[in-house]
């Protein structure tokens, strides 16, 4: 039986696909940021979805890999490919350091312990001037030169680039966690014990899925710099993490589909209500609260179903 | 490094160190009885502050900038606590994207209101100034913050450990089902206890105002230093939120004086290493 999730995900993007030659291009530019953060989103439901851990720290890949190519890319003129290799290990390196201290936590300590890890790396954007440039941010990422023939500097070229590797990034962890690996995760959301009982290794496997939602963020993160032409200190700070998570408790966490709509949701709200007035970030702070109250059981239901 | 460095920079970091306790010892005692990660108790710091300029600014007086910013942001407190953390028992994602819901408006509340503009609340005269001992120059409005949070540590110390109220906290702390089998009621204990914690963080945030200054950013940039704090220490531990305190005050001022590029690193290493060794913190139970 086909997931009516993957199919309405799959619909989506073929949609999106199609439309995109007809479309101007702010609409163009926001379904491009959608695809980005769908990715960033996706990657957090690998943690809070399907393995139950809430982190409060995500945006410190995106952002270590942002932050790698906006250096590569400006001072050392790298090219893609370099770009995304030192990117993506770096996210996956930063991933797997953060995760020796942060998996064993359990509980409200793994938010907290993730939100202070996702603050070093948020500092050091912030302070480690000589190397970030600090508050001002890294400006002038060049678009990247993929060996495509099409010139990624137009905003429909980089569209469609940024959503195959959103769809590529869809399908990888989609075969995650439909696979042994992605059940186990599952099992240990449920019940840590049970599984401990069964005889799986529960720490290696979160230590795992900690470091491949890392890289994945650090995908997304790539994929970012590129589009904005623009790395700052914004792009790893607290909100940028927590808004994540809201995408993913929007979405409904452990679905991948879910939590790329609530990316969109979300990323179109932002541009809208901040087109429409300065008090956007009050607007967003009562979505907030509107999601946890009003939204149905269903939003959060995953969640709260696994914890009491 | 002369002894007057080493001097100063420690005294720097314990009178930090100080103010920081009265920011984090209501987190601690939040989480402990309710187990809510609050994220808006920065907030609480900094509308504390702009609530106590705005009284400071009207009457002069930095005493009642004092007593009304804790009895504003207390208020703030309790509604928060009564009309909405109290329906989500248990939910940590669900508190978690609340109060930082909260902390949103209130950052955005406090630009409107106050604007973009950094201030500083204007100190009575009797505690500006310093004073130089030996090697040191000791600006007497951080020994006032100091001694503040010295007193403050000793009366929660105090209330804690020895009346009837303490009492009913601590069980609830414990074990909060329990503590409500025997009678105690744990809702007005709760209640009573966020708006206490928020009391301390904006008690705290008109103290840093005196020298930090108050500006819009400040809650996000003060509650990483209180997650820390508590982190180490132990979640829901009154010692251990002074011994956090003092540690993380020394380290931050001691990191960027030495290592300024790389001052969150001196912060946050140490704090990995101990929950390496202690996932707890130094002094949590559960």
């Amino acid at each position: 039986m086909i997931d009516r999730k993957v199919v309405a995900g799959a619909v989506a993007v073929v949609a999106a696909a199609v439309l995109a030659p007809f479309l101007s291009s702010y609409p163009l530019t926001l379904l491009t940021q959608v695809a980005i953060m769908a990715v960033l989103a996706m990657s957090l439901d690998v943690l809070l979805g399907y393995t139950g851990l809430p982190s409060l720290g995500h945006a410190a890949y995106f952002g270590v890999a942002a932050y790698a190519v906006g250096i590569l890319s400006t001072e050392r003129q790298a090219g893609f490919g370099t770009c995304f290799v030192v990117a993506i290990v770096l996210a996956g390196i930063a991933a797997a350091v953060f995760g020796l201290v942060a998996i064993r936590a359990t509980g409200t300590y793994f938010l907290m312990i993730t939100l202070a890890l996702g603050m070093v790396v948020w500092g050091l954007a912030f302070r480690w001037v000589s190397m970030t440039k600090g508050d001002n941010g890294i400006a002038g990422v060049p678009r990247p030169d993929a060996g495509l023939p099409w010139n990624l500097g137009a905003p429909l070229p980089f569209f469609y680039f940024a959503l195959a590797a959103a769809v590529l990034a869809w399908i990888a962890l989609g075969i995650l966690a439909r696979s042994p690996f992605g059940l186990t995760l599952k099992g240990i959301r449920e019940s840590e014990s049970r599984m401990r009982a069964l005889g799986y290794n529960v720490w290696l496997h979160k230590y795992l899925a900690f470091v491949i939602a890392g890289v994945f963020a650090g995908f997304a993160g790539v994929f970012w710099a590129y589009y904005n032409g623009f790395v700052s200190p914004v792009d790893v700070q607290l909100v940028t993490s927590v808004e994540t998570l809201l995408m993913v408790a929007l979405g409904g966490p452990g679905t991948l589909a879910g939590p790329a709509l609530g990316a969109a949701v979300i990323v179109f709200l932002k541009n809208f209500v901040s087109v429409y007035t300065k008090r956007w970030l009050l607007i967003l702070g009562a979505v907030y609260i509107g999601v946890i109250l009003f939204a149905p059981r269903g939003v959060l239901g995953a969640f709260r179903s696994s914890h009491r | 490094m002369t002894a007057e460095f080493w001097v100063t920079q420690t005294f720097n970091g314990l009178s930090y160190g100080a103010l920081l306790f009265l920011l984090a010892s209501g987190l601690s005692l939040i989480f402990g009885v309710m187990r809510i990660v609050n994220l808006a108790h920065g907030s609480y710091f900094m509308l504390g502050g702009y609530v106590g300029l705005s009284v400071a600014w009207r009457t002069g007086s930095y005493v009642l900038a004092l007593v009304v910013g804790a009895l504003v942001i207390a208020l703030v407190g309790v509604v928060m606590e009564r009309a909405f953390l109290r329906r989500l028992p248990g939910q940590t994602l669900g508190q978690v994207l609340m109060t930082i819901g909260f902390a949103l408006i209130f950052q955005d509340v406090a630009l409107l209101i106050w604007g973009g503009d950094p201030y500083t609340i204007r100190v009575p005269a009797s505690l500006s100034g310093v004073l130089t001992a030996g090697p040191g120059r000791f600006p007497v409005y951080r020994v006032f913050i100091v001694a503040v949070a010295v007193a403050v540590g000793a009366l929660l110390w105090l209330a804690l450990d020895r009346t009837r109220v303490g009492a009913m906290i601590r069980a609830a702390v414990d074990d909060a089902e329990m503590a409500q089998g025997v009678g105690i009621r744990v809702p007005r204990v709760s209640l009573g206890v966020y708006a206490l914690g928020a009391a301390l963080a904006a008690f705290g945030g008109v103290v840093g105002a005196g020298f930090l200054g108050v500006y819009p950013g400040l809650d996000f940039e003060i509650l990483p230093y209180a997650f820390v704090v508590v982190i180490v220490g132990g979640l829901g531990s009154l010692p251990g939120a002074m011994v956090g305190s003092l540690m993380v005050g020394l380290l931050d001022n001691f990191g960027k004086a030495l290592f300024p590029e790389l001052s969150y690193f001196t912060l946050f290493a140490p704090m990995a290493l101990i929950l390496a060794l202690k996932p707890t913190g130094l002094f949590g139970r559960v």
